[in-house]
């Protein structure tokens, strides 16, 4: 079966830890993921559900592996939209190397998203949304400050 | 070379942007698929990839013994906060739509 596949790379002045902190805590999520956050005990097998600021469901999943602060492994679906959900489970991948010999500190996050099907619309959908959070991410753990306040880019 | 000047030295290049956009097309190709798309000797297309990755432009992943390569947007939408969307994003976006019309391109 032909299959759907978005990698998307950064580089952040962090460590390891605040890194996996950012991804894993719904106060720190909120700040960057345009106030959306994720509830989930981050333990493989314990389930996993990216919620809208007003408490509405987005996708649910589940924790495939958690290796803090290296490997996060979350099997994920749409919820809301039928088309998308028509399209099951997709499986993303967080990984995060540290970089050898820089001063200060800095840390590589690679997301690996997939599908098991062809032209997803749900990737797509998803991708559309990653390098934005990444930006946000990154100027929130380098600066302390977003860069982007709506997801409503042109 | 810092990222920025990395960043815009892969992208002043119409081979590399070329690459860039065969993957955008069709992201995950290995090597050789790439090289059926360009004029160039596999070397070349090589070495720019080699300064595409330098640039966080292209990730690479294994799949068995295959090499395949990913477009990689996010150091673009960097660009695009740092050097675009500050700069009075609706002036820029009339006068875009304007050069299309004018243009007329239909994309």
């Amino acid at each position: 079966m032909s299959k759907s596949t978005f990698v998307y790379v950064t580089f952040i002045r962090t460590i390891p830890e605040h890194l996996w902190s950012a991804l894993t805590t719904p106060q720190f999520n909120e700040q960057y993921w345009f106030g959306m956050r994720c509830e989930s005990a981050w333990t493989r097998g314990s389930p996993w559900k990216l919620l809208y600021g007003d408490g509405r469901v987005a996708d649910i999943g589940q924790i495939v592996e958690a290796d803090p602060p290296r490997r996060l492994v979350i099997k994920w679906r749409n919820e809301w939209n039928p088309e998308l959900k028509a399209e099951g489970d997709s499986l993303c991948t967080f990984e995060i190397e540290t970089v050898p010999d820089v001063s200060p500190a800095a840390v590589k996050l690679s997301i690996t998203h997939s599908i098991e099907q062809a032209e997803s619309k749900f990737i797509h959908a998803v991708s559309g949304g990653w390098p934005r959070i990444l930006s946000n991410l990154k100027s929130l753990l380098e600066t302390g400050t977003i860069a982007l306040k709506s997801s409503k880019a042109a | 070379m810092n990222q920025p000047d990395l960043l815009f030295k892969a992208l002043a290049d119409p081979s590399r942007r070329a690459l860039l956009d065969l993957l955008y097309a069709n992201d995950g190709q290995r090597l050789s698929e790439l090289c059926r798309h360009l004029d160039m000797t596999r070397q070349s297309v090589s070495q720019h990839l080699e300064l595409l990755q330098a640039a966080n432009l292209v990730a690479t992943r294994r799949r068995g013994r295959e090499k395949l390569h990913f477009l990689n947007p996010v150091p673009l939408q960097d660009i695009y906060e740092r050097w675009i969307s500050k700069f009075e994003r609706p002036r820029l976006k009339a006068l875009h739509d304007l050069k299309r019309r004018l243009e007329g391109t239909h994309k």
